[in-house]
């Protein structure tokens, strides 16, 4: 192992490291909770610290199979800041609802683990990896509340699907194998590396294996980030997974496969390959479609979190708008979009699950009225994530927006831009409902009714409130590392 | 430093008062007069300071956001924003102090939320750079809405999500017109930007398939703003419902911020295209003012008559800008001014008597004269002043735009000018009957009876002699205000001048002067039309001011 290789897999070998030892404490110290939350937050804290500190170096290693550096590690910063807030807010709602197991902290950072590998890959058995290790701790950790019946239905449901999903990511990969490389020459591992498959496939016409091939791969990673039509397994398994997990999931989990879908598209961008232009009519198709099916439907949503499932769909359709145009503006558009959306959606899962009662009660826009008199500091942070994912300035959501468009734009596709303010305007009516509900009626409630915000969540909001008031005036930081 | 000091006194104050408890209400309304108070105080500063004989920007600060696109904290001021924010910072603390005795419900946020609206308000006039204008452009939208939603009226959640909505699907495809113009930049050798004073030397040189679409594009956003028919149906309701303080603002700083816009963008980005939907625009303008005004004439309720009269004045606002004479665009400058002024002071009045009366029906008054004599005598004044009564100031703006949309050479016909004067007598019908069925008459209410019924209070009294003081002020010695905008005015003119002599418009003007002969310049005692060779000679050292030299006075040194 030379030092490149050590240089690229640093991060992913820390994070995953702590896993491990996670594991072994949680073992040997029973039940303390407070132990393995200091444990988790060291590793991914420590990780965030590795990938800083390995960011300017630009390497691949292990012969192609991976890369570090650069975008790879800003995913790696990306992941392991979700799973810190995730772990902050984790503790309080597991105890109250009853899934107070220490296992939720090893499968969290197994998780992030899974999702910093396929940042990094550079190859189909390094992405699969880490795509199979994410989404593993994602199934146990959707059906966490094992007791509850919802959360036992959307881990089932997300596994089924998840493993359909992965079966085409397969079968996809195995049809460009096929399709790019002649067999016996340089052994499969080298074979299935995206540097083999350009220099094969490199300005010449591909024949259809490679095309089904493709196709098959965008409709696994598409189910992954749940894109239209792909996505209609995220709004049960969001609403019935533990409301701390479907934070991390949507947003993590998301910009992992983001991550590997950026590396994968602009592999096959850079090759030349003649028909590169139906690739990005697909992808902007399905980028339109996300937009619009996401947030015509969470109108129709009376409860909050699959209003926000819904959302979440119409926000891969605007990241999906950086894959079609491609480019080094579109991935920035999309990981500076990511950063955003971390702390707004997180945040805004956070006030859902301290809100949320047993038997998933108190989810509904009605539950919300009168929150402005009840928790006046908890229901403005709820708007602001409100105002944030609809996009509008000085918050997060509108600089990601910005840079999204502005790729768009940029490569001669304004109409996707003009497809991408419409479905802002739509969205409008939902996240603008919620803070209605909140400030503008009022309930039968008793006033004080609710408890304490405990230490730790009022922290992880804190951050979220930061992040989402503060990237609009971080994205020149983020171009210089690069 | 002075316009950065403005501009965020405001926001300043904001958080100093989130850090209070809210339960010290009244901490929080004195810290609010203050604040607002500040600000103005400031800015009369920049009011001194501006030199009224230069048409660039002036006070211009330009510290780096995004050096890679180009994107920057760009202020500025010229002629026109330093009426307009002026304007603002005048109207601010009147509409704080006017709260004092009506909102009792959480003080503290009411406060904080019409700071950070302020601070957002000031920020659209003094922006010069297109995504830092977009920025507060919206950031403007949420205080508004709250403001609407929590302290407004029986139907304020309708009409706070109809004044979202409507605005933000303006503005968005602003936000895809302002990338476009970056990238259309960006791809003629400059580089991504979004520097205004660097666009404005680019703009016109768009081709004008282009161009048209941009100017739409912003046109839309403007235009709901303001808002010119058929977008304007979101103001009555927001106006209605919105708490008094919101609806002062409204008519007197957020409105205008659409025809600034026209102004600022549309106008001078896009001249080419302005020319081209001159007529068009007009047309609405010309709809809105007869619209505006006949719906005015049938409202029972007295603060949407007073809204619909907005749409009406507003109408002679947007028909000044695209007159695209000196005249016109001073006009309508002056003319913002003015509405800001009386139509704000209608609705301050409209507030009081609501307080007392918990009713806005005009069926429920009468005979208010002899009651609350004081009260009176102010809504009379205001009420000339929105008329358009000789000596106040409504006349002096309506009168400068018809003139120039009467002698302009951009509009196919004269008829915009007539039919436009036509809601001048419009105006006074409604407005007078309203203030006759409101005032005369025998007291048909026991309520309304001397003794039962409060005249205005030394506060109120306090609150209105300003606004009146301008009234008159404009109304007498107009150029005071005119001189300070003429030279910007007639910059944006002259660049509008220009390129209609040059391109493809050169023809169609020609023919339209020949087939048209009402519609030459006639000159008019303050506002003197230059001799053609000046003109020239203006437009060039316009055009110079404008794309080569960098503003002169402080240039802040440390943001480079």
């Amino acid at each position: 192992m030379s030092e490149t290789d050590f240089l690229a897999i640093a991060p992913i070998t820390t994070v995953a490291a702590f896993s491990l030892i996670a594991m072994l404490v949680d073992a040997v110290v029973k039940k303390n909770t407070t132990v393995m939350q200091a444990l988790s937050i060291i590793g991914l804290l420590a990780g965030i610290g590795v990938a800083v500190w390995t960011l300017p170096q630009d390497v691949s290693g292990f012969n192609g199979l991976v890369k570090g550096g650069g975008m790879s590690n800003l995913f790696d910063i990306l992941f392991c800041a979700a799973g810190i807030l995730t772990v902050l807010l984790a503790k309080e709602y597991l105890e109250r609802l009853g899934g107070a197991f220490d296992e939720f902290y090893t499968l969290l950072l197994m998780s992030t683990s899974g999702a910093m590998l396929m940042a990094h890959s550079t190859n189909f058995i390094t992405l699969f990896v880490g795509l199979e290790l994410m989404s593993v701790c994602f199934y146990i950790l959707a059906g966490f509340m094992r007791r509850q019946l919802r959360s036992n239905e959307a881990a089932v449901k997300y596994f089924l699907l998840g493993a359909f999903a992965s079966g085409f990511l397969l079968y996809g990969m195995a049809l460009i194998y096929g399709a790019t490389t002649s067999t016996g020459a340089d052994g499969i591992l080298s074979g299935m590396s995206y540097t083999t498959i350009v220099a094969n496939a490199a300005g010449t016409t591909m024949p259809l294996l490679f095309w089904a091939g493709v196709a098959l791969m965008v409709v696994g990673l598409a189910f992954k980030v749940a894109a239209f039509p792909f996505h209609q397994w995220a709004p049960d398994v969001y609403e019935g997974a533990p409301t701390v997990v479907t934070g991390f999931m949507s947003t993590a989990g998301k910009a992992a496969a983001f991550s590997a879908f950026i590396i994968f598209i602009n592999t096959i961008y850079s090759s030349g390959v003649e028909g590169i232009d139906r690739l990005q009519m697909v992808l902007a198709i399905l980028a339109v479609g996300s937009m619009f099916i996401g947030n015509v439907t969470a109108i129709a949503q009376s409860n909050v979190k699959r209003m926000l499932a819904y959302s979440s769909v119409a926000h891969a359709g605007y990241m999906l708008i950086g894959l079609a145009t491609g480019g080094a503006d579109g991935s920035f558009g999309i990981l500076y979009y990511l950063i955003a959306y971390l702390f707004m959606q997180i945040g805004a899962f956070a006030i859902v699950g301290i809100l949320e009662k047993e038997e998933g009660r108190n989810l509904t826009f009605d539950d919300y009225k009168g929150l402005g008199k009840r928790r006046p500091g908890l229901a403005m942070m709820m708007a602001i994530f409100m105002f944030s994912l609809t996009g509008i300035p000085p918050f997060a959501g509108f600089f990601g927006k910005y840079q999204l468009f502005k790729a768009a734009i940029g490569a001669d596709m304004t109409w996707l831009a003009i497809c991408g303010v419409v479905a802002s305007v739509i969205s409008v009516w939902f996240y603008l409902g919620l803070v209605i509900s909140m400030f503008f009626r009022d309930s039968e409630e008793r006033e004080g009714t609710e408890p304490p915000l405990s230490g730790l969540s009022t922290a992880a909001l804190a951050i979220a409130i930061l992040g989402t008031l503060v990237i609009g005036f971080l994205p020149q930081v983020i171009y210089n590392l690069l | 430093m002075i316009l950065l000091a403005t501009l965020f006194i405001p926001l300043l104050v904001a958080g100093i008062m989130m850090l209070i408890p809210a339960g010290q209400g009244k901490t929080h309304r004195m810290l609010a007069a203050v604040g607002t108070g500040a600000a103005f105080l400031v800015s009369l500063l920049l009011w001194f300071q501006f030199d009224s004989s230069n048409a660039a920007f002036q006070f211009v600060t330009d510290y780096p956001w995004i050096p890679s696109l180009d994107i920057g904290f760009r202020f500025g001021l010229d002629g026109m924003s330093v009426l307009l924010v002026l304007l603002t910072t005048f109207i601010m603390p009147i509409a704080a102090l006017s709260s004092w005795g009506s909102v009792r419900d959480r003080e503290k946020q009411y406060y904080i939320w019409m700071l950070i609206l302020e601070f957002g308000m000031l920020g659209v006039f003094m922006s010069l750079d297109t995504f830092l204008f977009y920025v507060f452009w919206e950031l403007v939208l949420i205080p508004m809405y709250f403001l609407i939603g929590i302290w407004g009226g029986k139907d304020r959640v309708y009409a706070s999500i109809k004044f979202f909505i409507y605005t933000m699907a303006g503005s968005l495809l602003m936000l895809v017109a302002i990338i476009w113009l970056g990238t259309y930049a960006g791809s003629n050798g400059g580089g991504f930007t979004t520097d205004l004073q660097k666009l404005l030397a680019i703009g016109p040189n768009i081709a004008l398939e282009s161009q048209k679409w941009l100017f739409l594009a912003f046109a839309l956003s403007f235009c709901i703003k303001v808002p010119v028919f058929p977008v304007h149906t979101w103001l009555p309701d927001a106006h209605t419902q919105a708490p008094t303080a919101g609806s002062v603002i409204l008519a007197g700083v957020m409105l205008k911020m659409g025809t600034y816009g026209l102004i600022r963008f549309n106008l001078q980005l896009f001249p080419q295209s302005s020319l081209h939907y001159a007529d068009i625009i007009s047309i609405l303008a010309v709809i809105g003012i007869i619209y505006g005004a006949l719906l005015a004439m049938v409202q029972t309720d007295v603060k949407r008559l007073v809204a619909y009269s907005s749409v009406a004045h507003l109408g002679f606002v947007t028909l000044g800008i695209f007159s695209m004479t000196t005249e016109g665009v001073q006009g309508a400058v002056i003319q913002m001014v003015n509405h800001g002024l009386s139509t704000g002071m209608l609705f301050l009045l409209v507030g009081y008597i609501y307080d007392r009366r918990h009713t806005r029906q005009m069926s429920d008054f009468g005979g208010l004269a002899r009651s609350m004599p004081v009260y009176a005598t102010f809504f009379a004044i205001a009420v000339f002043a929105s008329v358009g009564l000789p000596g106040l100031n409504g006349f002096v703006g309506e009168y400068l735009t018809l003139i120039g949309a009467f002698t302009s050479k951009h509009l196919s016909t004269t008829w915009f000018a007539i039919l436009a004067a036509s809601g001048v007598i419009f105006a006074a019908v409604y407005l007078l009957i309203l203030f006759q069925r409101m005032f005369f008459g025998p007291i048909t209410h026991s309520e309304n009876e001397k003794g039962r019924i409060k005249d205005l209070s030394k506060l109120e009294i306090g609150i209105l002699v300003p606004l009146v003081i301008f009234i008159v002020w404009i109304g007498v010695q107009p150029n005071t205000f005119l001189k300070v905008s003429e030279e910007s005015s007639r910059a944006v003119v002259g660049v509008v001048e220009k390129l209609s002599g040059s391109t493809e418009y050169a023809a169609e003007v020609t023919e339209r002067m020949t087939g048209n002969a009402v519609s030459t310049p006639v000159p008019q005692e303050n506002q003197p039309i230059p001799a053609p060779g000046k003109v020239e000679q203006d437009i060039s050292e316009v055009e110079n001011n404008l794309k080569v030299s960098p503003p002169s006075t402080t240039v802040a040194p440390e943001g480079k």
